[in-house]
């Protein structure tokens, strides 16, 4: 591994300094970044270790009408989350099939989502909640949706010196049944070839997110009474765009393998939400 | 730049003060400064899981922490698994199977089995081959290691009987001898001279 400063900052306002310093890379859990620092397709000369700051912590917390993740909460903490289980548990099902359990013991909900991998289990699950993430830069703080968050493979709308703080999701103001379905080459840890999540609350309305399948997670939304429900998927799966290039399927493959998952992936939710409301 | 960092580990119950590069990882860390070669190096990239170790109290892929990482934490390494020289129950279980072939893989199924346990002393066929999934076994010998996990775990439900495997690093690092095993001995030469 080619060699680097490391730092390891108390206060959130020396980590944006650091970061503000220019070839500086946040480390959380390190299960990506570590690899990249080993292969060389990261090169910092300054690492920021994130894991000491007084103001960001691992823990997960209901705050007024949300739930905080902090942005050291690890993936076997969220998976195994009550509160998240209950009301999110398309979140906990993604968190829970990321990487293994040595992986999730160290990697963060906020790792995952600043590494912006297509095919991050847990984007489509943000999504559909309507997650916002909260990052803090030299100007301050900042709340951004989730959707206005990723851009294309490793690449997000974070600025310069900006870092991730926490992750809230607004907690569900009505019943509201949700999953997360994957595809992969094996059972046993692999990385998505498809990767989805669903939620319909009573009046019909459908999000329906996936990733794998194109630059970025997509979210679509339809209405309860937008028609016959395939003519509705269709629509909502039109923005999936998979890379004929990449090694783990192929586009034909990958679109096929979209619709019979969000087909899954919207019974499951109808059930769960008939199931909520027979409580 | 990158210079050497003084940090404090306790490792398998001892504490051990050395220096290590910011660019020096946990795993090499164990075996290359503290002679703790337990611990296999083979993918590097968090998926074989033959690097697997505690970190406070936690399984990880000790090729994907930073040393320097572990500063102030708890680290058990398959060398801290038995007890004044006794096999784990789960070590024993491992043997009584025929778990091991080749053998390169058993530290990291130890340990992943190991934490299993810890938080789930009774878990499912399921369980176990989730809890194990991180771990491969190249010689293919999946069943004899989940028989060996399923063997340890019936060891615990017999009436109060406390998780031997589960307990073992806590007992052991509450043993008074704990620290005078050579194993875990601190080496004059701790202090790294890094290349």
């Amino acid at each position: 591994m080619r060699p680097f400063r490391y730092e390891r900052p108390d206060r959130l306002a020396d980590a944006v300094a650091l970061l503000g310093e220019g070839s500086a890379r946040v480390l959380a859990g390190g299960t990506d970044l570590v690899i990249r620092l080993r292969d060389g397709s990261l090169r910092p000369e300054v690492v920021v270790d994130v894991k000491r700051i007084a103001e960001i912590d691992d823990g997960i917390h209901e705050v007024d009408d949300r739930i905080v993740i902090g942005a050291r909460a690890v993936m076997t903490d969220i998976a195994a989350h009550p509160r998240i289980r209950a009301d999110f548990p398309a979140l906990a099902e993604a968190a829970l099939v990321v990487g293994s359990v040595q992986i999730r013991n160290r990697a963060t909900l906020a790792g995952n989502v600043c590494n912006a991998s297509p095919a991050a289990d847990t984007a489509p699950a943000l999504l559909v909640y309507d997650a916002v993430v909260v990052a803090t830069g030299p100007d301050g703080e900042r709340r951004i949706p989730i959707d206005a968050f990723f851009v294309r493979s490793g690449v997000t709308t974070l600025g310069p010196g900006e870092l991730v703080t926490a992750i809230e999701l607004p907690l569900p103001t009505q019943p509201r049944g949700s999953v997360h379905q994957r595809r992969t080459r094996r059972r046993g840890h692999d990385l998505a070839s498809v990767t989805l999540a669903c939620a319909i609350t009573p009046d019909g309305t459908t999000r329906l997110a996936y990733g794998s399948v194109g630059p970025r997670p997509v979210l679509a939304t339809a209405a309860g009474h937008a028609g016959p429900v395939g003519e509705v998927l269709e629509r909502m799966l039109a923005a999936a765009a998979p890379s004929p290039t990449s090694l783990r399927a192929s586009p034909e493959y990958r679109l096929a393998m979209l619709r019979v998952h969000a087909e899954r992936a919207l019974d499951t939710a109808r059930r769960r939400l008939a199931e909520q409301a027979a409580q | 730049m990158s210079d050497p960092l003084r940090i404090e580990v306790r490792v398998n119950g001892r504490t051990r003060a050395f220096e290590v590069r910011p660019h020096h990882t946990l795993l090499d860390s164990l075996r290359d400064d503290l002679g703790l070669t337990g611990t296999k190096a083979c993918c590097l990239v968090g998926e074989c899981g033959a690097c697997t170790v505690l970190l406070n109290g936690r399984s990880v892929d000790a090729c994907l922490v930073l040393a320097v990482e572990a500063d102030g934490g708890d680290v058990v390494t398959v060398e801290g698994l038995a007890v004044d020289g006794q096999l784990s129950a789960l070590q024993a279980a491992f043997l009584e199977t025929g778990a091991a072939q080749c053998g390169f893989c058993i530290p990291g199924q130890l340990m992943a089995a190991h934490a299993l346990l810890a938080t789930t002393p009774d878990p499912d066929r399921a369980g176990i081959e989730e809890g194990l999934a991180g771990n491969y076994c190249r010689c293919a010998g999946y069943e004899q290691i989940i028989e060996a996990v399923q063997l340890a775990a019936r060891g615990t439900t017999g009436p109060s009987d406390a998780h031997p495997a589960a307990d073992a690093h806590s007992a052991r690092a509450a043993h008074p001898d704990a620290a005078d095993r050579p194993d875990v001995a601190d080496r004059p030469d701790a202090q790294v001279a890094p290349q």
